[in-house]
């Protein structure tokens, strides 16, 4: 057991330090950092100084181990653009983003797993039928497109919630949260609903195919046999039995889910570290792009990282078979 | 069924929660500012940026400013006086204090003089002719300029002044380095003496000033905060005016003015700038991506004179500018001391003398060439240069449009990187047409023609320009500067387009702004309704 | 002569044969049990058939500087007042036929859409027949590197490698090079799934008997891996390819709309709605809407298609 933690956690590690080292590429051949920093009139000697400063008359192992060293202390280096310490940048945008987040999965799962049930367990009715179509189209309409509607309607001609931003905000700390003040949470539905409308057709397949396969096992069978009424069977046998699947995709899609919100946030100028990092690509801003590829991946590969010790903890089979459990398809 | 209303009901609620308090409200005493790009940094010194310096002018003073009619105007400095041909004395204002509280003197105009044309500030070029200052007294100071300089109050409008004690507390004496790795505490800190202070900067996100009750000027504006908010997308900034979200924008898209007019509680301002936006041609021996080989047709001026007489002008304004952008001919705007009306008169638009041209200089076929532009710069620039590839490829030229951020592309075109490219000219704040001739048509020496991108040289136009730098008799001058402008548009150095147009959108919260042609926001002006 | 009719006969009722035989197969039988799948499938074909079409068929070449008039920009569509002829579906801001561009941007994004899922695909089962045959430090080195590739958003990854590929080509080759770096960018994020289920396949079948004998027979190893285990491991890897197309044409739209994907030039469907969305409270709805719509069209049938070809070869679901 203890061995399979330590290697998933080695995994982990080695991981991050291939990100890391993307991420340190991006900076070795994009953009010399010295031509774009300086201006014109600089001269070969002040050019030199920079390179100097800034370790890039060094080779190219040493250059990587001091970008590992700096990044592990959060040292991503001077935006380009804003000039501000790039941590301090991704920091100041990160609680807007994990509101944004966490809000619209609990919308996604609040909504998704009732009518998944719904439509397992009335496969076939037209209802569920609609249901089932309602969740593919919720697929396969663009985040942006919903964004875009949205604000057309809901701002633009009812005028009933604020087009972008995020309204006020509270300190906790270095912390902030929008949904203590009125205009924090009007301003928070409508990009937490388009972020959550793929969440909510993807959660509602999920328990709808999970249910029926449940709903085929012997023992719904047999609870049904001894005459168990069928609410009973439906919500504390069969529900419960699908839900720790359902559970653990959404805790693996919020890694996903982090990454994907800069696009709600382009649209809705929402204040997040995904639209910093939008403007950083269109700026060719190296420090924030490399920041924030690591800093997401970082989250992205511990939480599955735990999610895949919940599983070992959970499911003692895996413990001997040790075999790597098959990563979704989203 | 039962169940599953049970089950939704923490969803429903979680929407109900959300929806509950709808409409976005101000306190009345806010100016709530969607802005159509964010300021770079909140030191005026670190980026020669109009937008940037004349926003924080909101915060930082300068010596002399202009008023609401654009003439200069005693600021931090009460009066002024030659005491030799290349110095000058400013007497300054006693009793101002900075945002901190501490007071301002001579210290701080020395200080702040120094910062701006340290070596590495970017800003130098906005003091061209600076030689050094001198205190003087405590409320005196002597500038040197070189000799018979004209322009040095015009440009000491946008030199704004630190408070010497704070810089030299705060390690800020020199500007930022980006490459020591180190934040300069100038560019999240700010401490002025002007009409607003700041109170917090999230970059891209957020900037909220409040007024200065300490200000030494009478304040004509009635506002208690302004909240900054940088809108990268005018669309939406667009839907937020609309639904109330915010009370001014000082970039209303030229295509939404007829919607924003007709919705109840709206004003929008619109006028023509200063600005006037041209084309550039790289005139080195060889274009950057063509398939013209080791020749540049560029350096040929009847290839000039094609690609002018290619554009339809009035088409463009028409439809790409909304009919709001003022056509013209020459390389400054009317305003500009230095414009004559003979400037003004464009090359006719004719597609077929234009391929005559083409085929006369040997490319009957048509060339292709990087078309280097923008799109975030100028009114509807994107727009403009896609519009102006189509019109260009009708006559058989080959245009490769590239756009992408001015951060971007400031660096191909400070390295020759584009076969022709954008720029657009307001000459502050110098508001003399001496401005555009020395910085973008004088051939590269010294500390003339920093934006000469592409190379040019006429050696009688830098002569002409070298002249008026000394010519102290201003009508002398100017009729030197004309014939310099008129020398560029003969040889067609360059395309002029047109003065941009500039249009602010008022919300019902906003009783009165005051807008100019140099199309700065100037707050201190601006009246809220009660 | 007589042979030769006979042959043709011979041939014809081969066909008649084959075909009756595919229509009588249980993916036909549940082919047309399926009006979603039916409609879809027709709509997909009606889609591609016009993009494929859309030289022959579109009044403008929307690529083609030449072709655009400014003098025509902003037109409504030809229904309201103020619309033209021929601009069926109007104009947008630089007189670009909005239907032509959606006929245009349509190909393109079907274009991407399948070529980066064959990318992906060609790649996923190479590596996934290399890992699941030679095994040992190959298949774990492989799949480390497929971990890794699965250890960063895939939208993360797409967009830094549209965006970094853009800035290192030389400016003229930038356009042109646009859709094979989307193609690009968007396969090397997509592969992993492929080659996992090829591997798990392919290490089953590796200890088959039949296998073992072709060895022994001294059978080239390419030879038993393409004949024997590549036919096997093909159903879930063609319904995993059918999902993901969608997921494909939707991560090509998104990189266009972000502003790292297709160029204003050659617009495709996501690059439409982001220049539209600039004109769209102004009224011009038309140039956003319309190619949303298809957008949106073209991935759901898309979707359905996949999700019915899923549930007709899955007997589990049936």
């Amino acid at each position: 057991m203890i061995s399979m933690v330590l290697r998933r956690i080695g995994n982990a590690v080695a991981v991050m330090v291939a990100v890391a080292f993307v991420a340190f590429m991006i900076f070795q051949f994009l953009g010399d950092p010295v031509q774009l920093m300086l201006n014109e009139q600089a001269s070969q000697a002040e050019r030199d100084a920079l390179r100097i400063r800034l370790g890039l008359d060094q080779n190219f192992v040493m250059q990587f181990m001091l970008f590992i060293t700096r990044a592990l202390h959060g040292d991503f280096g001077i935006s380009y653009r804003n000039q501000q310490d790039v941590m301090s940048l991704i920091a100041e945008r990160f609680p807007a983003t994990l509101e944004l987040v966490l809000v619209s999965t609990i919308i996604a799962l609040s909504i998704g797993i009732p009518l998944g049930v719904y439509a397992a367990i009335r496969k076939g009715s037209p209802i569920a039928r609609l249901l089932t179509m309602f969740s593919m189209i919720g697929v396969s309409i663009p985040s942006f497109v919903i964004g875009i509607l949205l604000i057309l309607i809901f701002a633009v001609q009812l005028n009933w919630l604020p087009a972008f931003g995020r309204g006020d905000v509270v300190h906790f700390g270095s912390w902030t949260t929008g949904l203590l003040t009125p205009s924090g949470r009007s301003a928070l539905v409508m990009p937490a609903l388009s972020l959550a409308l793929f969440q909510i057709s993807f959660i509602m397949r999920l328990v709808t195919a999970e249910m029926l396969e449940v709903l085929r096992t012997d023992y719904v069978k047999f609870a049904r046999a001894r005459g168990l009424p069928n609410r009973l069977v439906h919500f504390r046998h069969a529900l419960r039995n699908c839900l720790m699947p359902v559970v653990t995709m959404t805790g693996m899609m919020i890694g996903d889910l982090i990454a994907f919100a800069l696009v709600t946030e382009t649209v809705f100028q929402w204040p997040g570290m995904g639209q910093l990092f939008v403007q950083a690509v269109m700026f060719i801003d190296m420090p924030v792009m490399a920041a924030y590829l690591m800093i997401v991946s970082a989250m992205f590969v511990t939480i599955n990282t735990i999610v895949d010790l919940i599983y070992l903890w959970v499911d003692p089979r895996l413990r001997q078979a040790g075999a790597a459990r098959g990563y979704h398809a989203h | 069924m039962n169940s599953l209303t049970k089950l939704s009901l923490p969803g429903l609620g979680i929407m109900a929660a959300l929806m509950l308090p709808l409409a976005a409200s101000a306190t009345a005493d806010e100016l709530r500012w969607g802005a159509s790009r964010d300021i770079d940094s909140l030191d005026p010194y670190s980026y020669g940026s109009t937008f940037t310096i004349s926003t924080l002018n909101h915060v930082y003073e300068g010596l002399v400013r202009y008023d609401d009619q654009l003439k200069i105007e005693p600021a931090l400095a009460t009066s002024w006086d030659d005491i030799s041909p290349g110095v000058r004395r400013f007497h300054l204002r006693q009793g101002v204090k900075f945002h901190d509280g501490a007071p301002f003197t001579a210290d701080d105009v020395i200080a702040s003089l120094t910062r701006v044309s340290d070596p590495k500030s970017p800003l130098r070029g906005n003091l061209p002719a600076y030689q050094g200052a001198e205190k003087i007294d405590d409320y005196t100071v002597d500038i040197k300029v070189t000799e018979n300089y004209p322009l040095i109050l015009n440009d000491l409008t946008n030199i704004l002044i630190f408070d010497k004690e704070w810089l030299v507390a705060n390690n800020a004496t020199a500007p930022t380095d980006v490459g020591a790795g180190i934040e300069g505490y100038a560019t999240t800190h700010a401490n002025g003496t002007g009409p607003f202070k700041v109170v917090s900067r999230k970059p891209d996100a957020e900037t909220v000033f409040e007024a200065n009750k300490e200000w030494w000027d009478k304040p004509r504006h009635n506002i208690d905060r302004i909240v900054f908010t940088p809108i990268s997308s005018p669309a939406t900034a667009v839907a937020a005016l609309l639904s109330g979200q915010i009370d001014y924008m000082e970039r209303a898209p030229l295509q939404d003015i007829p919607r924003l007019k007709q919705s109840p509680g709206i004003q929008v301002l619109a006028g023509n700038e200063l600005r006037t936006v041209f084309f550039l041609f790289n005139r080195a021996d060889k274009l950057v991506a063509s398939d013209t080989g080791d020749k540049n047709p560029f350096n040929d001026a009847k290839v000039r004179e094609a690609l002018y007489r290619a554009i339809d002008i009035d088409l463009l304004q028409k439809k790409v500018m909304r009919g709001l952008s003022r056509n013209t001919g020459s390389m400054v705007a009317p305003a500009i001391p230095g414009y004559v009306p003979e400037l003004d008169e464009r090359i006719g638009h004719d597609p077929e003398k234009a391929k005559a041209l083409l085929a006369e200089a040997g490319y009957k076929e048509g060339f292709s060439f990087t078309f280097v532009c923008d799109n975030n710069v100028y009114v509807n620039e994107e727009e403009i240069c896609q519009a102006v590839s189509s019109m260009w490829s009708r006559i058989g030229l080959k245009p490769n449009l590239d756009t992408a951020p001015t951060s971007i592309q400031t660096v191909k075109f400070e390295s020759g990187k584009f076969d022709v490219g954008i720029l657009g000219w307001a000459n502050e704040p110098m508001i003399d047409s001496y401005s555009i001739l020395v910085q973008v048509a004088h051939s590269k020496t010294g500390t003339s023609g920093v934006f000469n991108w592409g190379g040019w040289k006429d050696a009688e136009v830098d002569q002409l320009i070298d002249s008026a730098s000394k010519e102290l008799d201003r009508e002398k001058r100017l009729a030197l500067q004309s014939k310099a402008l008129m020398k560029l548009k003969q040889n067609v150095d360059f395309l002029p387009l047109h003065q941009q147009p500039m249009a602010w959108a008022l919300g019902p919260n906003v009783k009165s702004v005051v807008q100019l042609s140099d199309n700065k926001s100037r707050h201190w002006l601006t009246v809220l309704n009660k | 002569m007589h042979i030769d009719e006979a042959g043709q006969m011979g041939r014809m009722a081969l066909w008649r044969q084959r075909l009756s035989e595919a229509w009588d197969s249980d993916l036909a039988y549940s082919f047309r049990g399926s009006p979603t799948a039916l409609i879809s499938a027709l709509i997909l074909l009606i889609v591609a058939l016009t993009a494929l079409l859309a030289p022959v068929i579109a009044v403008q070449n929307p690529y083609d500087l030449t072709q655009l008039f400014l003098d025509k920009a902003e037109l409504p569509p030809i229904w309201s007042d103020g619309g033209e002829s021929p601009y069926l579906l109007g104009t947008d801001v630089q007189g670009r036929d909005v239907l032509s561009a959606i006929l245009y941007g349509s190909r393109i994004s079907l274009l991407i859409g399948f070529a980066s899922v064959l990318a992906s695909m060609a790649i996923g089962i190479a590596v996934g027949l290399i890992c699941g045959f030679a095994g040992g430090h190959v298949d774990n080195l492989l799949m480390r590197v497929g971990d890794f590739v699965l250890s960063i958003p895939t939208l993360l990854v797409a967009i830094l490698v549209s965006a970094l590929f853009r800035e290192l080509l030389p400016v003229n080759l930038r356009d042109a090079c646009a859709p094979l770096i989307l193609m690009a960018s968007i396969a090397i994020t997509s592969w992993v799934q492929y080659a996992r289920i090829v591997r798990a396949s392919a290490m089953v079948e590796a200890r088959k008997e039949y296998v073992l004998a072709a060895k022994i027979l001294e059978v080239r190893t390419s030879r038993i891996l393409l004949t024997h285990i590549l036919p096997n491991v093909m159903t879930p890897v063609l319904v995993t390819a059918t999902l993901n197309l969608g997921l494909a044409i939707l991560a090509e739209a998104t990189l266009s709309f972000l502003g790292v994907g297709m160029p204003v030039t050659q617009p495709s469907l996501g690059t439409l709605i982001r220049i539209g969305n600039q004109y769209f409270f102004s009224g011009s709805w038309w140039v956003v809407l319309f190619p949303a719509f298809q957008l949106g069209l073209i991935i759901l049938v898309v979707n359905l298609l996949g999700d019915w070809l899923r549930d007709a070869l899955n007997p589990k679901l049936q």
